[in-house]
C-alpha cells in the first residue's frame, strides 16, 4: 500500500467503480479501496447474513428462506433504461460481457386507486385504461408529435419551441388533462415532482424520448436489470479496472485522509500503512465533513410469496404512485423483482418501495405503497440522508460523489460520473469504444 | 481463425462453451498455466495481461468441441477482493498453488471452500501445483499427468505471475519474485502424496504441472473437459438462446442489440489469438 498513486478511490460504490475503470484504462494508476468486504458500498446487492448484519444485527436469517448464496438484495431500487447512457458505456467497455441483463416485464402507474401498464407509444395510448375517451385522442396526438420531433424540420415543431416552451404550456396545446399531465411527466418522464412543469420542455422531450425508446428496444418496458442483482455493475467495472493495473483492497478501514500544507489532498492512512496521490476520488461516507445533507430517503426492502396483485403475475415490475395521487410533493416508487433475476430464493420476490422523505414519519408515507403489495413476509426499512459534496474538488483535489437519489434509473448517476470526471481531468467524459481483444492479442505478441 | 469463429467451429459440432476460472495466491503461475495451454508459451517475468476480460481456447474431445472462456483474477486475489461475480456461473476452476511454497496449498484449500459455498454446484474443481520445473528432478514426486510436449526451459529468472508485478503496493508477491530470481531449485514443500490426498478429500481432480516446461498442462484442461457436464451446459444454453418473447422474463442481448456484431452471451467474444494449437487430443 505505501506507495504513490495518480488516483485513490474511497468506495466501490457504481459512481466509484466506473471512474475507477475509466482511469485505469487512461493508463492512470489506480487504488482502490473499501472499508466493506464486499464490493458496491450503498449499491451493493447483499446476501442474508449480509443482510441480516446490516439491519438486523446480525441475527441469524430464518432458514424457510433459503440458502444464503441465493440472495443478492439490492440496497438501492434502480432499474436500467435500455437506452441510458450508462448501457453505452457498459457495451462500449465491454463489461456486458461479464454481466446477463433481463428485460423488466412491466412498467406501470397507480391511478385513483388502481394499477395499470404505462402506455408508451401512440397504439397503447388507444387502448389504455388510465384516460377517458376524447382524452385518447389528444394524447395520441401529443405522442406522434413527440416521436415525429425534428430539430431540424420546422414543420415537425406544429409553433413549438422545445427551449421556449414550458412543459405545462405544452400539455395544455395539446390539451391534456391533469391527470393526463401527471403520467407522462412521472411514469414516462420520470420526474419525481412537479417543478418540471416550469421549465422549458426540452428536458421533458428528451426525457420521453428516452423512455419511448427504451420501450421499443425489447418491447415490455423500458427498463432492463442484471442477474444477480445491481450490485453486478460495480463488480463489472472494478474487474474493469482491475484489468487495465487498478489495486483493490477490500476491507480496508480508512483511519485518516491526509493533506498537505495547502490543504490539498495527499494520500490516506489504514492502520500504520499510507498511500499518496495526487486526488481523491470516493463516496460521501469517506467525507462526513464535506458534504451536507440535501434530504433523505426512505427504501424498504420487502421479501414477498407471491406477485405483487393487479399485475399479471409479473415476474418484475416497476410501479409509480405520482405524487398527486396520494397528496404528496414525490413519487413513490415501487420496484419488484424476483429468483428470476437470481436475487432470492425461488418463489420469493423482493419488491423496494422507496420515496423522498417530507415528513417526520417516512414509514408512514409509504404505506399506501406497501398496501399494494400483499402479503409482506419480510420488510427491511432504511432512512438514509441524501448528501451533496459542498465543494466542487477542483481546490483540494477531493472528487466526492452524490449519494444515490430517489429516481428508478441512472441517468443522474450517470450525470454525477460525468461531472466527477470532469472537475478532476477538466476534459469531458468520452468513452470510446474498447479494441477488440484480438487487436490487443496481436499488439502484445508484437511487443 | 478469429475472423469466423462461427465457421470455422461447425467443422463438427457447436463449440460448447464453458466459463473456467483461475484462483490462487498471487505468484503461483495462474496466468502463466493460460498462456501455456493457449498459446504454447511461457514468458519469464510475464508482463501483466492488461485489457483482456478473458481468453478462449478450443479443446477437442471425442465428438464434441469445447470451448474454455478462461477468466484471470486480475490480480484482485492479491488483497483478498475478487469479486463474487468472477466465479458466478463457472461450468470449471483450476485451482493453483505452488509446489514448492506450503502457504499457498493452504490459501488453495481456502478458495476450494468459498467455490463450494458460491460457485455453481457441480462445478469442477481441479487443483493444480505448479511450478514443477523449481524443483530439482530427484525430488520430483510420483508424475500422474502424461507428458505432453516438453520445450527446452529457457534458463534464467523464475516466472514471477503477477497480473501486475510492477504494481505491487504490498511486499508478499514483490519479495517473493525477487527471492526466486537467483535461486534455480528449490525444495519441494508440498509433496504429490499430500496434494492428491487433500484432492480426493476434497472431490477435486489433481494435477502437477509446469506451465515453464509445458509439463502436465494440457491434461489439466482434457481432464477438465471429460469431466464437465457438457449435456448439462449446451442444453442449458440452448434454452437461454432459444428464450422467446413470450417466455416470462426475457434476456436481453445488449451486445448485439447495440449493433456492434458481438454478443454477449451465448456466444461469447471470440476474443483467442494463437489458437492454432489447441488441445491435441
Amino acid at each position: 500500500m505505501e506507495e504513490e498513486y495518480d488516483v485513490i478511490v474511497l468506495g466501490t460504490g457504481l459512481t466509484e467503480c466506473v471512474l475507477s475503470g475509466v482511469f485505469s484504462v487512461e493508463g492512470k494508476k489506480v487504488l482502490h479501496v473499501d472499508r466493506n468486504d464486499y464490493y458496491g458500498g450503498e449499491s451493493a446487492s447483499l446476501n442474508l447474513t449480509q443482510l441480516y448484519r446490516k439491519f438486523r444485527d446480525g441475527a441469524e436469517p430464518p432458514a424457510e428462506f433459503g440458502r444464503d448464496r441465493d440472495y443478492n438484495v439490492d440496497l438501492i431500487p434502480k432499474f436500467m433504461m435500455a437506452n441510458e447512457e450508462l448501457v453505452r458505456v457498459l457495451t462500449h467497455t465491454d463489461v456486458t460481457r461479464y454481466l446477463e441483463f433481463k428485460q423488466v416485464d412491466g412498467s406501470y402507474v397507480y391511478r385513483d386507486g388502481r394499477i395499470s401498464k404505462v402506455p408508451s407509444n401512440e397504439f397503447e395510448a388507444v387502448s389504455t385504461p388510465l384516460v377517458g375517451l376524447f382524452e385518447k385522442r389528444r394524447l395520441k396526438k401529443f405522442l406522434e408529435f413527440v416521436q415525429k420531433w425534428k430539430d431540424d424540420d420546422p414543420s415537425t415543431h406544429q409553433g413549438v419551441d422545445l427551449d421556449r416552451m414550458q412543459a405545462i404550456d405544452m400539455f395544455k396545446k395539446f390539451g391534456l388533462e391533469a391527470g393526463t399531465q401527471d403520467f407522462i411527466g412521472h411514469a414516462m418522464a420520470l420526474y419525481t415532482d412537479d417543478e418540471f412543469l416550469y421549465s422549458p420542455a426540452r428536458e421533458m422531450y428528451d426525457r420521453i424520448i428516452l423512455y419511448v425508446s427504451s420501450v421499443a428496444r425489447y418491447g415490455k418496458s423500458p427498463y432492463i436489470y442484471p442477474m444477480y442483482g445491481l450490485g453486478e455493475l460495480p463488480q463489472g467495472f472494478a474487474r474493469l479496472s482491475a484489468i487495465y493495473g487498478g489495486t483493490y483492497m477490500l476491507d480496508k478501514p480508512v483511519d485518516e485522509i491526509l493533506y498537505d500544507d495547502n490543504g490539498k489532498f495527499r494520500g490516506i492512512r489504514s492502520g500504520e500503512e499510507c498511500a499518496y496521490a495526487k486526488m481523491v476520488v470516493g463516496d460521501p461516507s469517506y467525507f462526513p465533513d464535506k458534504v451536507k445533507p440535501v434530504g433523505r430517503v426512505i427504501r424498504a426492502i420487502c421479501l414477498l410469496e407471491k406477485p405483487i396483485p393487479q399485475t399479471g403475475d409479473l415476474s418484475s415490475v416497476q410501479i409509480i404512485i405520482p405524487q398527486k395521487q396520494l397528496g404528496r410533493k414525490h413519487d413513490i416508487y415501487i420496484a419488484c423483482v424476483s429468483s428470476t433475476h437470481s436475487v432470492c430464493a425461488k418463489g420469493y420476490y423482493l419488491a423496494i418501495v422507496s420515496t423522498v422523505v417530507e415528513t417526520d414519519i417516512p414509514e408512514k408515507e409509504i404505506l399506501p405503497a406497501l398496501k399494494l403489495l400483499g402479503p409482506i413476509t419480510e420488510k427491511f426499512v432504511s432512512v438514509s440522508n441524501v448528501t451533496v459534496p459542498l465543494e466542487d474538488g477542483t481546490t483540494d483535489n477531493v472528487y466526492i460523489s452524490k449519494s444515490y437519489d430517489a429516481s428508478s434509473h441512472f441517468v443522474s448517476i450517470y450525470q454525477d460520473i460525468r461531472d466527477i470526471y470532469k472537475r478532476a481531468t477538466g476534459k469531458e467524459l468520452v468513452i470510446k469504444r474498447r479494441p477488440r481483444q484480438e487487436e490487443e492479442q496481436a499488439t502484445l505478441g508484437s511487443a | 481463425m478469429s475472423a469466423s469463429p462461427e465457421t470455422s467451429a461447425t467443422l463438427t459440432a457447436k463449440p460448447i462453451q464453458v466459463k473456467l476460472v483461475l484462483l490462487g495466491e498471487a505468484a503461483v503461475g495462474k496466468s502463466s498455466l493460460v498462456l501455456r495451454f493457449s498459446s504454447n508459451e511461457f514468458q519469464d517475468n510475464k508482463e501483466p495481461t492488461i485489457g483482456a476480460a478473458f481468453v478462449t481456447q478450443k479443446c477437442r474431445l471425442e465428438d464434441k468441441v469445447i470451448k474454455f472462456e478462461i477468466w484471470d483474477t486480475a490480480g484482485q486475489e492479491r488483497f483478498y477482493s475478487l469479486a463474487p461475480m468472477y466465479y458466478r456461473n463457472a461450468h470449471a476452476a483450476v485451482v493453483v498453488f505452488d509446489v514448492t511454497r506450503a502457504s499457498s496449498l493452504e490459501r488453495a484449500k481456502s478458495w476450494v471452500k468459498e467455490l463450494q459455498r458460491q460457485a455453481n454446484l457441480n462445478v469442477v474443481i481441479a487443483l493444480v501445483g505448479n511450478k514443477l520445473d523449481l524443483v530439482r528432478p530427484s525430488s520430483t514426486g510420483v508424475e500422474t499427468a502424461g507428458e505432453e510436449e516438453v520445450t527446452s526451459p529457457e534458463q534464467g529468472e523464475t516466472e514471477a505471475e503477477d497480473m501486475n508485478p510492477d504494481k505491487s503496493p504490498s511486499s508478499e508477491s514483490g519479495s517473493e519474485g525477487a527471492e526466486s530470481a537467483n535461486v534455480e531449485y528449490r525444495p519441494r514443500q508440498v509433496t504429490t502424496e499430500e496434494g492428491e490426498a487433500y484432492a480426493a478429500e476434497a472431490g477435486l481432480l489433481y494435477f502437477e504441472t509446469s506451465a515453464k516446461t509445458g509439463e502436465g498442462v494440457q491434461q489439466v484442461f482434457i481432464e477438465i473437459a471429460k469431466k464437465l457436464p457438457t449435456d448439462q451446459i449446451l442444453s442449458k444454453s440452448q434454452r437461454t438462446a432459444s428464450a422467446g418473447l413470450n417466455s416470462g422474463s426475457v434476456n436481453v442481448n445488449l451486445v448485439n442489440e447495440s449493433g456492434f456484431g458481438r454478443s454477449g452471451q451465448g456466444n461469447t467474444a471470440d476474443g483467442t489469438a494463437n489458437a492454432g494449437n489447441g488441445c491435441a487430443c
